[in-house]
């Protein structure tokens, strides 16, 4: 019915409702929220990557100044009625060791937490933190995940005999004739950093106990999933648990989990009958919240002699860290149907070990397993062009997949696309022939500063996603997001959304789309998300899924909200519901002046007066939406950086991206997530890296060493877009939230080889620091 | 990031700020608090006393006196920045100030602060080592910068001792260079090499080529005697770069005879 409408909010660019409250700093975040009685929790952790605990005396902490309270892990094993929950085991032999909120035998990464205090202040309770005596006996430790299955190394798991938590494997035709018949193979071996998801909200949690119900306000992404897990663990039926998730300051997956911070503080509220609350430091975030990344990767193509692929073969080992989070060990395995990028390719063949290693677990990154993928195939195809001497540009046009929807070699299929359209207009705004131009030129002088172009012609699958698809991949839950639009006696619109926003400006972009579909203003729709006592039903947000699938229940509750208020009209003006025509707001009798608003019909429906026979009294509709496929943006990213060939610098001067992520809601909200993304993912070609030390020490300990790149690095992105609409959903529209971070670490990268190629220098582990562009030009010269 | 309790008192003046410092072994100076206060938020640094100096504002100008520049301890990084004596007779002062930290570090962090922290990896103690500058104590000792630094966070301050002045000659008609090398804008230095050249002789120093700032003795000489590529070349000679994990000692040695190189050509064509 609605989508018969013309459209006058979607796609433009509406000013974020959520930024009046939040930039004259009336926002609600945990941390601002302080109930009477509330104290305060501060955790104990270990200084070690590795040490068995031998003893732990909490007696000094207990009688320091503003204690409440002080437990080891063994105090509060009983409060446990299940580990840590994981939801994601990709094989049937996955191995997952228990992991409580507190170790008590043994502390497996740095910053593992042992013990907890309670004190009537944040201060006191640090204080105390440290005079809790811990005994430890120190153990080697392993924080390479080679490194970690190799014969020997220390066991993060004593009981498992190995660190090897799976091995999972995709095939796709034949991979090994493919190779056997290439005329031209390369292969690459390349280094996935580890990284620190960096919101710039810290975590924070606070539980408050009602004689049996608890309530837990967390900075999350998931309140619903929390709400469920908060039940697994503590044992609390799901009825005394509300989980609220106010304003919450980014989360970039690092907040799409179950911490042991939050399972911490309801367990403690409830043993002692007063609201705790918990605020991570920030350095403590370097050691206590999920980090992403960390793999090898090694990837062969075999092409023909012209260049074109016929068949991709990867190998991933993917470091867990010390325990599984909530979808730790399926990270990986989101890139793993993406290895052979936007590229028709005949066979395919990917393996991917998780492995346990002396380290903060990793868990999803912005972009999870999808940067990975984009990476290696945009590197490898790279690679080959330079083997054939061809321009990338070239390579990549010979291997496009170009009829949609397209079944690829892993095994799905891609919704829709134009890779031409969106690489033919970046070549355009960069002015790709000038810039191929000055770098001969500035090559031909021996500048100092040599110029680097990189293309990443990418593709990706999100919007999280089909439940049986996600069954099928041994995922726990299922992919559906729910919608319920109601209207209010008055005529403003309620829409209640099971996505948890935190940053993405739903509150804006879901009103437009109501707005489009009712005739009304996003001003007069309220979007209430993030609290599971009004937003009953949701799957959250993460995998760029709100719009993909939220937006389309939010969409279909529209439409059966018209199909009441259309019974109403018809009743009403005692007409056929056939003869009634819906615009600007009202239903009309098609060739009379006779109508009736929209919101007329919600007051006729409240009072409930004169409604048709046996309709129930309100205006209120919801819809449950479960997708068919997942959804497949894609475009391409230019690089240009400039390389001081003496001093190792790198300097990224332009960046251009032209993306297609279907219908666009809102451009400029669309302008703003490509854009962080983009800085995110060039951030980890150029600057970011958590680095540990053999024993198992964070080194990057805080962004002093941790190179978070600012404003004053990064050049104003170029941005564009084409439009492929998604034929699997009514509004067409597809995924945005991660697809910068996907793209841009290949462009960057390859930007980088580019102008150091013609000094030998083809390839360079990230990030590129000038030490590391240094050694490379001094290898290649000697 | 909640430091460990501390007590906390307001120097009225000079004298009162050095009887408190004195007052107490664990005590320390407050003064724009960029260094000292992060150290103490992750509780690396743990005084049981702060003296707050900040209010001493007649610590705070640049003004001549006699054949020096005079410069108050209390002189913020952004005052230097804008001054009008320093940029006509010692822009590399200016110049480099401007580099420090970002704008709330500038507005805050003071010159006598920088000094007194001795942070190796810091902008203004190299380009004061370079400059020849002297340091004034409460009592009106005057130690040279050569003599001042002592190792990384250690000076020739001793217990009481409070940095009052700081003193350095004008650089009429000198050219200068202070190239900072760092991965972000907010970066200390991974290496910094301030320069001044007069009549074919050139003063060099360095941050974060040693536990302290250094003056770079070879490229000197060098530069005296073949000009800016020479002294690149000498740059690293009698250099004890630290290795972490924005460099290591070999790559700082390097940057060291790209930078030295550099800032002399600058400050030939300045």
């Amino acid at each position: 019915m609605s989508s018969t409408q013309a459209r006058r909010w979607i796609g433009t660019s509406v000013a974020r409702k959520e930024d009046r409250k939040l930039l004259t700093g009336q926002g609600s975040f945990v941390d601002n929220m302080t109930l009477p009685g509330t104290v305060y929790m501060a955790l104990v952790r270990s200084p070690y990557a590795h040490a068995r605990i031998v003893a732990v005396d909490t007696t000094a902490a207990a009688g320091a100044p503003g204690v409440v309270a002080a437990f080891s892990g063994a105090d509060l094993a009983d409060d446990w009625k299940s580990s840590l929950p994981t939801a994601w085991l990709p094989t049937e032999d996955t191995k997952a060791p228990p992991h409580y909120p507190l170790a008590s035998d043994k502390a497996r990464y740095a910053g593992d937490a042992v013990a907890v205090v309670v004190a009537s202040s944040r201060a006191a309770a640090k204080d105390a933190a440290e005079l809790v005596a811990v005994e430890y006996e120190p153990l080697d430790a392993v924080v390479d995940p080679e490194e970690a299955l190799a014969d020997g190394a220390p066991l993060v798991h004593d009981d498992l005999g190995t660190n090897r938590c799976y091995t999972w494997k995709l095939d796709g035709g034949d991979v090994e004739k493919a190779f056997a018949d290439a005329a031209v193979t390369v292969s690459c071996r390349l280094r996935q950093q580890r990284l620190i998801p960096n919101a710039i909200e810290p975590r924070a949690c606070l539980a408050s106990p009602v004689v049996d119900e608890v309530t837990l306000w967390s900075t999350t992404q998931v309140p619903h999933i929390l709400r469920v897990m908060t039940t697994v663990v503590l044992g609390i039926p799901e009825t005394k648990v509300r989980v609220v998730a106010p304003d919450v300051g980014g989360g970039f997956g690092s907040k799409l989990n179950v911490y042991a911070e939050e399972m911490l503080v309801v367990a403690l509220a409830r043993r002692l009958r007063v609201p705790v609350k918990w605020t991570e430091e920030r350095s403590e975030g370097y050691l206590a919240t999920i980090h992403g990344r960390d793999q090898w990767q090694e990837i062969e193509l075999a092409a023909t002699a012209e260049g074109r692929i016929t068949a991709v073969r990867a190998r991933l080992t993917a470091a867990m860290g010390a325990y599984l989070q909530l979808v730790t060990a399926g990270v990986p395995l989101l890139g793993a149907w993406l290895y052979a990028g936007c590229y028709d390719v005949d066979a395919y063949s990917l393996e991917c070990t998780g492995v346990f290693t002396h380290t903060t677990p990793t868990d999803a990154y912005r972009g999870a397993g999808r940067p990975e993928a984009t990476f290696a195939i945009e590197r490898a195809v790279d690679a080959l062009a330079r083997e054939l001497g061809k321009d990338p540009v070239e390579v990549r046009r010979l291997n496009f997949i170009r009829e949609f929807p397209s079944t690829i070699a892993s095994g799905l299929t891609i919704d829709s696309g134009d890779y031409d359209a969106a690489l033919d207009r970046a070549l355009e705004l960069v002015d790709y022939d000038g810039l191929r131009r000055e770098q001969a030129e500035r090559r031909a002088r021996g500048d100092a500063k040599q110029l680097g172009i990189g293309l990443s012609t990418y593709n990706e699958m999100c919007g999280l996603a089909p439940s049986r698809v996600l069954n099928a991949i041994r995922y726990a839950a299922g992919g559906w997001d729910s919608a319920t639009i109601r209207f209010l006696p008055t005529g403003t619109v309620q829409a209640v959304v099971g996505t948890s926003p935190h940053g993405q400006a739903h509150e804006t972009t879901f009103a437009q789309i109501v707005a489009d579909s009712l005739g009304c203003t996003p001003d007069e729709v309220e979007v209430l998300h993030g609290d599971t006592s009004i937003s009953t039903l949701g799957m959250d947000t993460y995998g760029s899924r709100s719009l993909a699938v939220g937006g389309v229940a939010l969409y279909n509750a529209a439409d059966r909200i018209l199909e009441k208020a259309r019974a109403i009209a018809a009743h009403q003006l005692e007409v056929d519901e056939s003869d009634l025509e819906f615009d600007a707001g009202g239903f009309s009798v098609r060739g009379t002046d006779r109508s009736l608003a929209l919101k007329a019909i919600a007051f006729e429906a409240w009072t409930a007066h004169n409604l048709p026979d046996r309709m129930e009294p309100g205006l209120e509709a919801s819809a449950v939406y479960d997708p068919p496929n997942f959804s497949w943006p894609a475009g391409t990213h230019v690089a240009v950086v400039e390389a001081d060939v003496e001093t190792g610098a790198v300097d990224l001067i332009r960046y251009v991206a032209v993306d297609d992520v279907g219908t666009v809601i809102n451009p400029m909200v669309v302008d703003g997530q490509v854009a962080g993304g983009i800085a995110q993912g060039v951030a980890q070609a150029l600057w970011e890296e958590a680095v540990y030390d053999e024993s198992g020490q964070l080194l990057t300990g805080s962004m002093v060493n941790y190179a978070v790149p600012s404003a004053a690095e990064l050049p104003s992105f170029e941005l564009d877009r084409t439009e492929s609409p998604s034929p699997t959903n009514p509004l067409g529209v597809k995924g945005v939230g991660e697809t910068g971070t996907i793209a841009s670490t290949a462009a960057a990268m390859n930007a980088v080889i580019d102008a150091l190629a013609p000094f030998g220098v083809t390839d360079l582990d990230m990030p590129a620091t000038p030490e590391r562009v240094w050694r490379a030009l001094e290898e290649a010269r000697t | 990031m909640i430091p460990a309790a501390f007590d906390y008192e307001v120097a009225e003046s000079v004298e009162h700020a050095a009887e408190l410092l004195g007052s107490r072994e664990d005590a320390k100076l407050l003064a724009g608090g960029h260094s000292l206060l992060p150290a103490m938020r992750l509780r690396i640094s743990r005084p049981g006393l702060l003296v707050d100096v900040a209010r001493l504002q007649d610590l705070r100008y640049v003004r001549e006196d006699g054949d020096r520049i005079a410069i108050g301890a209390l002189t913020r990084h952004h005052d230097l920045e804008r001054d009008p004596l320093l940029a006509a007779r010692c822009p590399l002062l200016s110049h480099a100030a401007s580099e420090v930290g970002d704008l709330q570090v500038r507005r805050r962090g003071t010159i006598g602060g920088s000094v007194a922290h001795a942070d190796p990896a810091a902008d203004l103690p190299a380009v004061l080592t370079a400059l020849d500058a002297e340091f004034v104590l409460h009592d009106g000792r005057t130690l040279p910068a050569s003599d001042f630094f002592r190792g990384v966070f250690e000076t020739a301050l001793g217990p009481g001792d409070v940095l009052t002045e700081i003193r350095v000659p004008p650089q009429d008609g000198a050219g200068f260079a202070y190239l900072k090398f760092r991965r972000r804008s907010q970066d200390w230095a991974t290496v910094g090499v301030a320069a001044v050249t007069r009549n074919g002789s050139a003063a060099i120093a360095f941050a974060n080529m040693g536990p302290t700032p250094v003056r770079a003795a070879a490229a000197e000489q060098a530069y005296a005697d073949g000009g800016a590529a020479a002294a690149g070349d000498a740059a690293a000679e009698g250099t004890d770069p630290p290795g972490d994990t924005a460099a290591s000692p070999d790559f700082r040695r390097h940057l060291a005879r790209v930078l030295v190189r550099r800032a002399l050509e600058e400050a030939k064509s300045g």
